[in-house]
């Protein structure tokens, strides 16, 4: 199982009722295998903010509830949180968080471990996925002991990891029923004022409990030149590359159990904290009058290893001063394969589109769109968090000055991002009267996460219909003008063209929504495949443009022009398997040389603008 | 840590480097082993780089290879077998399927692609050996069954037998009718012996 999977096992045996959460890396697979899980109510929300509160009204019922984001995700949450923590919980209520340490597939790193102090709640980090499965299945008895919402910290280490876990069976919880209690569910200040005590005398019994729990075990070991403090997947590093030094391993990590760290400090001369990311505890401990090492030795971002843990305290203990060394990866130097479009993708079209016109400034947003920003289109100017396309954009077009007064501001955002957090800036675009194009590019999923299903699809999470929701009423019903409003075929070029250009004339609002589905959902059906018939292709190279990878280079060539200008010539061919047919290199070729591969199969015609 | 044994496996998204680990993976626990098995996924769909660690033993710690522990590379992708061959412990041996995936940021001129990638491994004192696993896969009458022919050329560099890596890959296909199963023996016969008679002494 990978931890993702071990969670949601235990998380289901706990007899958990509500589960809510939105796809993000690494997390996502958290709730997509629970919604396979009998017995239980599982959801796809539309922000984590929202999901949090769903687990919170779930909770106040009294029964077991679930919420699992990525790191950014509880960023997203964390209004609910920092007063939940104040309300405490009724029912066991588990927020599982998980870090993409190394920014696999997110636009930051962030140490999530910082919650549980800021927001005074336990912290619970597994290490490999039988522990996410028993800390998860711990989590719910802690949480319910302590009323007290406890955070189950991940990474993508733990998330995608798959070990071999033993598991148990589901054990039914009963909801206790609501209980009417305004001074504890109602946060106004008089009531808040008097859980800020409650909370604080929670945090020291947890603190108590901290240093006596299993969780936080000391392995003495022999080899006593060093001793560890560590936690999570660090831990395995640790004891890869030292199998004998004595290792405080956290599984409980807040609040911390300073006594035994007291305990293993009598053990060694030197005490290394190995953490991933910040240094949170190596801070904590030298506040607490501890002298460790941490950061000062290991790398400040990324990913530990044992490659990278055992030179940094080995270069310690020969008392070397030397920072940590780069990453010793002896790569040879050969191309990079950054992620890109897929064939056919919708949105291939639309950068295309962008990448011809000139005097854009295209604020961007998070999701497979944002690969816009790469070759060969170079057309998104920004990304920044989720829905952030909007305000951006917005705020470029009030803070504009001469010299980018005759610049189009555009923001481009897909559809689930848009529900996410986008509504809300689409609405402060309209009521604060902005002059911004959007381009909402209705793919019918959650792509990049692996093709979830939205609000726009009209499915649930378990592939049930629901209600649908209708992109043009809503962001009519949000104050864009009917006339502004357009809803176009994204394999259309001409039509893309025609609509950008002209709607980023107009001093207005306006909304144009793409309509074709991801590839990589069952609502794609493949069209025919195309093929470049060699004998016409004349090289040009205005197929590569298109950014498609199943166009492929067969061969260069230098020319020299009438006007003495040198070109180069780029003859091309299609990979027929990988080609579905979209027919947006067709477009562009100028001698009419890609043609239908076979002659049987699905056909888009190209309507003129 | 010697008991345990590291497979590194890479390749594109999309070309089932993933699955093929997956299976690995239950064969080593078929024999009893610990095993994990690690990769970032995310991006990686969208035609980046998908490497996959396996390590198995008596117990495993840490899920990542260290560069210059694999005892055995599979390559999907000939450009990518390089990039990662690095990883293999001296005079381990690499299987690389030939196949040359090659990126829009190359096709528009950005950078280029290795006129030979499976040379320059050679040339860097990697044991390589090389196939057509596509081309295996076509006449077999299924590009699809490229994975298991991939399985097959590193059947016989596993610790236990080619046979518990073949139930493996059985079971899976089984709900999908004796035909696919049939398909894939012979797919996974002609990766061992394609990577066989490429390994035979010259």
């Amino acid at each position: 199982m990978s931890g993702n999977e071990a969670v949601a096992r235990a998380v289901w045996e706990a007899g958990t009722k509500v589960c809510a959460g939105y796809p993000g890396t690494p997390a996502t697979e958290m709730l997509e295998v629970l919604s396979t899980y009998p017995g239980l109510y599982t959801e796809w929300s539309v922000n984590e903010k929202v999901s949090l509160e769903v687990a919170i009204g779930a909770s106040m019922m009294g029964s077991r509830a679930f919420s699992a984001m990525k790191h950014v995700g509880l960023n997203v949450a964390s209004d609910a949180l920092m007063t939940l923590t104040l309300t405490g919980v009724q029912g066991g209520l588990v927020i599982a968080v998980a870090d993409d340490v190394g920014l696999s597939s997110s636009q930051n790193e962030q140490d999530s471990r910082f919650w549980g102090r800021f927001a005074h709640v336990p912290m619970l980090e597994p290490a490999d996925s039988q522990e996410a499965y028993d800390m998860c299945r711990y989590a719910y008895e802690l949480s319910e002991e302590y009323q007290v919402p406890v955070i189950l910290r991940l990474t993508s280490r733990i998330c995608h990891v798959k070990g071999l876990v033993t598991v148990g069976s589901r054990v039914e919880h009963k909801a206790g029923g609501f209980s009417k209690n305004a001074e504890r569910w109602v946060m106004v200040p008089g009531h808040a004022k008097r859980r800020i005590p409650l909370m604080h005398q929670r945090e020291q019994e947890l603190k108590r409990l901290s240093d006596r729990s299993p969780l936080n075990v000391i392995e003495p070991g022999a080899d006593r030149r060093v001793a560890f403090v560590t936690s999570g997947p660090a831990y395995m590093h640790v004891r890869e590359s030292f199998p004998d030094a004595p290792v405080l391993k956290l599984g409980m990590s807040y609040p911390w159990p300073l006594e035994k760290v007291a305990q293993l400090a009598e053990m060694a001369d030197t005490v290394v904290v190995v953490e991933e990311v910040e240094p949170l505890l190596e801070t904590e401990l030298k506040a607490a009058g501890f002298a460790v090492h941490g950061k000062d030795f290991l790398p400040r971002m990324g990913e530990l290893s044992p490659e990278v843990v055992k030179p940094a305290v080995e270069r310690l203990l020969r008392k070397e001063a030397a920072p940590a060394p780069e990453s010793a990866q002896a790569l040879p130097p050969l191309f990079p394969r950054p992620p890109t479009l897929c064939a056919s993708c919708p949105h291939m079209g639309v950068y295309y589109t962008l990448s011809q016109l000139k005097n854009l400034t295209i604020s961007g947003d998070i999701g497979c769109y944002t690969l816009g920003a790469g070759h060969p289109w170079n057309s998104l100017d920004s990304t920044i968090c989720m829905g952030a396309s909007m305000g951006i954009a917005l705020g470029m077009d009030k803070g504009r000055g001469e010299a980018d007064k005759n610049k189009k501001i555009l923001a481009v955002i897909g559809d689930s991002t848009f529900m996410h957090m986008g509504m809300q800036g689409l609405l402060d675009i309209t009521w604060n009267r902005g002059n911004v194009t959007i381009l909402l590019l209705d793919n019918g999923t959650v792509g990049m996460t692996g093709g979830q299903n939205t609000p726009a699809n009209g499915r649930d999470i378990r592939g049930v219909e629901a209600p649908r929701i209708d992109f043009p009423r809503l962001v009519e019903a949000l104050g864009v003008k009917k006339e502004r409003i357009h809803v176009i075929d994204p394999y259309q070029l001409p039509v893309l063209f025609k609509t950008v250009r002209d709607e980023t004339k107009i001093d207005d609002v306006s909304v144009i929504i793409t309509n074709r589905p991801c590839v990589l959902i069952e609502e794609f059906k493949p069209f025919k495949p195309y093929v470049v018939e060699e004998s016409k292709c004349t090289g040009c190279g205005n197929c590569v443009e298109v950014g498609c990878p199943a166009i492929h280079v067969t061969r260069r060539e230098k020319v020299v022009k009438p006007s003495g200008k040198e070109v180069e010539l780029a003859f091309t061919r299609i990979d027929s398997v990988a080609c579905t047919g979209c027919g947006l290199c067709v477009q562009p070729c100028a001698p009419e040389a890609i043609i239908h591969y076979a002659p049987a199969g699905r056909v888009i015609p190209v309507v003129p603008a | 840590m010697s008991d345990i044994t590291n497979i590194l496996v890479c390749g594109i998204g999309g070309q089932g480097v993933m699955t093929a680990t997956e299976i690995l993976s239950e064969a080593a626990i078929a024999e009893g082993h610990d095993v994990k098995k690690t990769e970032v996924a995310g991006m990686s769909q969208r035609g980046g780089v998908v490497t996959s660690h396996l390590r198995f033993g008596k117990k495993v710690l840490s899920p990542q290879i260290a560069p210059g522990t694999a005892d055995v590379l599979l390559g999907f992708e000939a450009a990518e077998a390089l990039r990662w061959s690095h990883y293999l412990k001296p005079g381990a041996l690499a299987l690389v399927n030939d196949a040359r995936m090659v990126p829009p940021v190359v096709e528009l001129g950005l950078f280029t692609y290795p006129d030979d990638p499976i040379g320059e491994m050679k040339a860097r004192g990697v044991r390589t050996v090389s196939f057509d696993a596509a081309t295996i896969a076509r006449d077999l009458g299924d590009l699809r069954l490229g994975n298991t022919v991939m399985l097959g050329a590193i059947a016989d560099q596993l610790p236990f037998s080619a046979e518990v890596l073949l139930e493996c890959i059985v079971k899976r296909f089984a709900r999908k009718g004796e035909k696919v199963v049939e398909a894939n023996r012979k797919a996974f016969a002609a990766g061992r012996a394609a990577a066989l008679q490429a390994t035979a002494p010259a």
